[in-house]
């Protein structure tokens, strides 16, 4: 049975199509990644999967209840962190952990496996208030909370957004070990990069779903010629590829740029041309894209 | 003042009683250049923005801005600096060109540079048929790329971007970086802070802040080889963790 599924989902908001014919599934102890910016559709699909809005056309499943006519079940089996901090400032680390515990019938005691490795990072400030906590440490919490009653699913939207680089390293290690206790997590994020840390994901623009797959997969499919090339001129550079018959795209990446040409070439070839060009001490090497590259080639501009 | 240098810092500290949030940075930023101040959140960035940008004095140290000096002339720097971030910005409930207008006031500049700034930055960001549009209603990409303008409306020498670009669709992202690149290829020098580590890779140097120091700074190439990395993410952890 899978933990979630999706079928041909559709909600507007007055004009405004934020989740368009989305369907997918999601198995047992899997890990999904809804990837996409602002404004994709993302935290729409998971107030509708937690049961909180009602869709207007589709249907869906969630631990094998229908989100409709059995959400008061489904309510009892998920874990939903929300993008915004959502928890009570005004109590402190522990009383929020137990307040979460009663309402859903249980005990911190009970459940404290699960939340073992989270909230022992987090225990030496359990009298803290939880409004007075760092970024990285209200994120802890709210996942102690979503978790403190043994959810079969887990709803992440944005765990990581705003948070800094080593805290999200932290964050996705905690993922991948509730993973392996059989809790599937559907999550999402805008940082294309911790897409590959997922076991297959989908990429979201304007309320549709572009491509699923795991990130793995979508890489060695990826066929275009891609090569990063580096030069001390970056800026000049790109309007100069920008304009060449051969460019299919061209993107900054960083330090670097990442080119898509029409036809297949050797990184040499790239080089050489570029040399002739002007541009005298650039390096062109062939590469696999990113989920980035992917996501750049499939979705739409956007002015 | 004939220094090819738009900030320079020297030994800049700021204590909170006891406790040291920003301790003895020293760094030069040359003009035209694009500097990325990285840190953890807590590691001291703000303090040392806030003193750089004249609104903190500074406990101990030296720094100039723009020729001016941190600790005696922060009015001066207020007015020859530009800043943008992202909590920050236009008003939504004014129009494209009120905003021009409102900060233009605000810099005290007379109305006929207004008028001039106002065409000169519609035309450029191609946004003359928006012009009359209230800003809430433009899509994120114009809208940061308009607040942008705007921070450069008085011509600072040097434009601060304060997490300019959070969570954003990664080509909006990249179209606001082409700006940036624009802007520095003009002479003007950027400093941006970003938590975004790929994001750094876009400036020419970076330095990196970890508990009140500044424990790297170099070129994202150099950083990379210097901590065996390949990306700046991985620096970053190395030097943080």
């Amino acid at each position: 049975m899978d933990a979630i599924t999706v079928e041909h989902i559709t909600k507007k908001y007055g004009d405004v199509l934020a989740l368009n014919d989305v369907s997918f599934t999601v198995g047992k102890g899997e890990l999904f990644g809804l990837i996409g910016p602002d404004g994709a559709g993302k935290s729409t699909l998971f107030r509708i999967l937690t049961t909180l809005l009602l869709a207007d056309k589709g249907k869906g499943t969630v631990a094998g209840h229908p989100i409709v006519n059995e959400y008061k079940e489904i309510r009892k089996k998920v874990g939903y962190m929300p993008g915004r901090f959502s928890l009570y400032q005004d109590l402190s680390i522990e009383e929020n952990l137990s307040f979460f515990a009663t309402i859903f019938g249980t005990t911190v005691e009970d459940n404290y496996d699960l939340i073992k490795d989270i909230y022992v990072q987090i225990e030496p400030f359990k009298k803290r208030l939880a409004g007075k906590l760092s970024g990285g440490m209200k994120q802890k919490l709210a996942l102690c909370c979503a978790l403190i009653h043994k959810p079969e699913v887990l709803f992440l939207d944005e765990p990581t957004t705003g948070v800094d680089a080593v805290s999200r390293v932290e964050f996705w290690d905690m993922l991948k070990k509730l993973k392996t206790k059989g809790i599937a997590i559907l999550v999402s994020t805008p940082y294309m990069d911790e897409a590959t840390l997922c076991d297959r994901i989908a990429l979201i623009q304007n309320g549709e779903i572009l491509k699923i797959d795991s990130p793995q997969q979508m890489i060695s499919n990826f066929e275009k010629p891609l090569f990063s090339i580096n030069s001390t001129e970056t800026y000049r550079l790109l309007n100069y590829l920008r304009v060449q018959n051969f460019t299919e795209s061209v993107l900054p990446f960083g330090e670097n740029l990442h080119l898509i040409t029409n036809e297949p070439y050797e990184a040499s070839q790239i080089e050489y041309h570029l040399k002739i060009a002007g541009f005298s001490d650039n390096t062109a090497k062939t590469i696999q894209p990113t989920v980035e590259d992917i996501f750049l080639d499939i979705s739409q501009p956007v002015n | 003042m004939n220094t090819p240098f738009a900030i320079e810092v020297d030994k800049l500290t700021k204590r909170f009683g006891d406790f040291i949030a920003v301790n003895a940075i020293t760094f030069k930023v040359k003009k035209g250049e694009i500097f990325g101040f990285l840190g953890a959140n807590g590691a001291g960035k703000t303090t040392a923005i806030k003193m750089l940008i004249g609104l903190s004095k500074p406990t101990e140290g030296m720094g100039k801005i723009a020729g001016f000096n941190v600790d005696t002339e922060p009015e001066k720097i207020k007015k020859n600096i530009g800043y943008m971030s992202q909590k920050f910005s236009l008003y939504d409930d004014l129009t494209v060109v009120e905003n021009i207008q409102f900060y233009g006031g605000i810099y005290g500049l007379s109305r006929k540079k207004i008028k001039e700034k106002t065409t000169e930055i519609l035309e450029e960001l191609e946004l003359t048929e928006v012009s009359k549009s209230l800003v809430i209603s433009l899509p994120l990409g114009w809208k940061q790329r308009l607040a942008f303008a705007i921070s450069m409306v008085h011509d600072p020498e040097i434009v601060f971007l304060d997490e300019p670009t959070g969570g954003v669709d990664p080509r909006v992202r990249r179209q606001f970086w082409e700006t940036i690149y624009q802007v520095a290829e003009k002479g003007r020098t950027v400093f941006v802070t970003t938590h975004y580590m790929d994001e750094a890779e876009y400036c020419d140097r970076v330095s990196i802040m970890v508990a009140g120091k500044i424990e790297a700074l170099d070129t994202p190439h150099n950083l990379k080889q210097q901590f065996e990395a390949t990306s700046m993410d991985e620096v970053f952890l190395k030097l943080a963790r």
